[in-house]
């Protein structure tokens, strides 16, 4: 294992939730069990050290790869490595031995902390269970050290205080501080700063790009939020109904976007400045139940260049876009045996 | 748009009631929306923009009230109404959409069923035939398929339902939509298609739109006319490019420097010191002076009026835009 290995990889991974059915469709049709394909072939790479951002509307998949690589769930099918090791292979003891390795934030602080502890034991609580060798007062210093550094300050002044006597950012330092008592390699962050107002957005996310440096942190970050992204990530995924369709270095996806959708969410961002409204046409319609996708590439009945045939009928693999490098999509029309189909090629 | 004043908000005050003492969520508010604009009102959470909302539309519930002021609207005093006369308003001339539209549709009637029953409740002449085909004529106007009229509402999207909140409106001929947070639950495209819609009913029905909300890039991208709130207060109104090319008040500049911007590069996001006032206590003189970077003695015992800036169609409440001499001379460039 050197560094340049990734420290967590997914391959061909997929995760189907069963749809609750009514007692008279399941005696009308016993044998189907219809499932959301929630992740559905995903294979990706997190490298030591680097922000790896996870975009897509609701409903993509995102928070469940999120959770498939937290092994808060099982994948259906595929494997999740940490650290080249097979999560799914591991015993009890040994998988929370690694759990310590990996912590998460969600939005909502709030319903991630215990409203009746106070925030100073919230933090001490994962050292209690991963950090058995250190002593009462070895804990509360270890507290202290990182409360001052998700900028809570003066950690005696919040040690004792109760979620709900702290606001809604520091609630989330607090969050971000008990992720990273025990020095985790990893942090999966869930639409870390949605709740938050803009203000406080800001001081996140820059507490954030400090941490990672500070505590050698590789992110996940899952967001809705393109704009942030740009901010924090090193590289990006963009994901659609349960399947990557495009991922590539920050500078890819923002500068030589391939994928019609890639380019649609990009597009319909809206942009903190007058002088930049948005002229461009947006996609048809919404995204599709999950339940039944469309076949072939899913996103082509809302695509403005699908080609009847092709992408209606086969699904696109994720390739490398030519000669670029770190910069995959999932289009036939932008990679693969249909390329010259491209209506779009001559300007691409 | 048309420098005619639809709604006229005039030194309104709503106080809500708490244990601790009364809070002034809207604070001696001043404000007049332009027959025919999208304005955006934007803050963040507690400054009082949905109170204000709510307040226009004399919707405050216990243990909130207005405590004083005028609402003017189409040349009535809208606190002078009865109770009767101004629930005629509501459903008839301003109508309101809010984040979650299940919250307000009923989950046992379908689509066509809300719209009809508003028609004929304000129109009681209209028949049951000619109001569904205006309301068929109202989805269609929005985008709806016709034929999904007879559907309930949890059969609709999210950005569908936003649609069928504004056809209710659009039925009884409203003029004014008061729209708190329409597009905050929306993923972004269908929030794009939204704010297009927006803008297509606007030049089609001359509605006039107050956007409440807390996300500025929808203000920059469809508002023509920017209003900023702070702690129960207007600090800051112009219009979109004005208040975003040329911010006046700190507190706005701080606000807008905070977002991170999808088409700026290596963008340096300012990083706003403290927290907004506990309204039971605000602060005294200007309410944004213990955070400000320019205040002055002078900042914290007066409290500055909404000021003309050297744009007089812009006005910042900011004692820098006085001609007094202990104002604080830093001028923001």
């Amino acid at each position: 294992m050197t560094d340049q290995d990734p420290l967590v990889q997914l391959e061909h991974v997929e995760k189907f939730f069963p749809v609750p059915r009514g007692f008279i469709a399941g005696l009308r049709s016993p044998g189907e069990r219809p499932a959301v394909r929630a992740v559905d072939d995903v294979s990706l790479e997190i490298k030591r050290g680097e922000v790896l951002g996870l975009a897509g509307e609701s409903g993509s998949g995102k928070s469940t790869v999120g959770r498939l690589v937290l092994r808060l769930l099982d994948p259906t099918g595929g494997k999740v490595l940490f650290d080249g090791v097979d999560l799914a292979t591991l015993k009890p003891e040994a998988m929370r031995k690694e759990r310590s390795r990996m912590q998460v934030v969600f939005q909502d602080p709030l319903a991630s902390l215990n409203p009746r502890m106070t925030i100073g034991r919230a933090v001490a609580h994962p050292a209690q269970i991963h950090m058995p060798e250190l002593n009462a007062k070895q804990r509360k210093e270890e507290v202290f050290e990182i409360f001052s550094a998700v900028g809570l300050d003066p950690p005696s002044y919040y040690y004792d205080k109760y979620p709900h006597q702290i606001s809604g950012g520091q609630r989330q330092r607090v969050v971000i501080a008990r992720g990273l008592i025990t020095r985790p390699d990893l942090i999966v962050a869930d639409e870390p700063i949605a709740m938050a107002d803009v203000s406080v957005q800001a001081l996140l996310l820059d507490l954030m790009m400090r941490l990672k440096d500070e505590f050698n942190l590789t992110y996940l970050f899952i967001t809705h939020d393109l704009a942030t992204t740009k901010y924090l990530c090193d590289r990006l995924a963009i994901m659609y109904l349960g399947r990557i369709v495009e991922i590539g270095t920050l500078r890819e996806i923002f500068q030589n976007p391939q994928h019609p959708y890639t380019r649609a969410l990009l597009a319909a961002v809206p942009v903190p400045d007058p002088r930049r409204r948005r002229t461009g046409s947006l996609p048809r319609g919404e995204i599709p139940n999950p339940i039944n996708p469309p076949s072939g590439c899913h996103f082509h009945p809302r695509c403005p260049i699908a080609q009847a045939g092709v992408c209606d009928t086969e699904r696109p693999q994720l390739l490398p876009v030519n000669r670029v490098d770190d910069h995959a999509v999932s289009c036939h029309l932008r990679t693969g045996a249909h390329q010259n189909l491209d209506p779009e090629r001559l300007d691409a | 748009m048309t420098e005619e004043t639809i709604y006229s908000i005039r030194n309104l005050d709503v106080e809500y009631d708490t244990r601790v003492g009364g809070v002034r969520a809207v604070d001696d508010l001043t404000l007049d929306i332009r027959k025919g604009e999208i304005l955006g009102l934007v803050g963040e959470s507690g400054c009082g923009k949905s109170t204000l909302g709510k307040g226009m539309m004399r919707t405050i519930s216990t243990p909130g009230h207005i405590v004083g002021g005028e609402l003017w609207f189409e040349g009535v005093d809208l606190m002078t109404l009865s109770e009767k006369q101004m629930a005629d308003v509501r459903g008839n001339r301003i109508g309101m959409v809010f984040q979650d539209p299940m919250t307000s549709l009923n989950p046992l009637m379908r689509i066509v069923d809300h719209l009809t029953e508003a028609i004929r409740a304000h129109y009681p002449d209209v028949s049951e035939q000619a109001a569904r085909e205006r309301a068929v004529e109202m989805v269609k106007e929005l985008g709806i398929r016709p034929e999904r009229i007879d559907e309930y509402p949890h059969q609709f999207s999210g950005g569908m339902r936003q649609r069928i909140m504004i056809a209710l409106v659009l039925a009884l001929n409203g003029s004014l939509i008061i729209a708190d947070e329409p597009t905050t639950a929306l993923d972004v495209i269908v929030e794009a298609q939204f704010l297009d819609l927006l803008r297509k009913l606007r030049e089609e029905f001359q509605l006039t739109i107050l956007l409440i909300t807390h996300n500025i890039g929808v203000v920059a991208e469809v508002a023509d006319r920017v209003a900023v709130m702070y702690a129960g207060k207007i600090v800051e109104v112009g219009s979109v490019d004005s208040v975003f090319l040329e911010t006046r008040h700190p507190y706005s500049r701080g606000l807008l420097r905070s977002v991170p911007n999808i088409d700026v590069d290596h963008q340096e996001l300012y990083k706003m010191e403290g927290a907004p006032p506990n309204l039971v206590a605000p602060p005294t003189g200007c309410r944004f002076h213990p955070r400000c970077p320019y205040a002055v003695g002078l900042c914290s015992t007066g409290e500055p009026d909404l000021l003309a800036t050297d744009n007089p169609e812009h006005r910042a409440s900011c004692w820098i835009y006085s001609d007094r001499d202990d104002r604080p001379k830093d001028r923001l460039a």
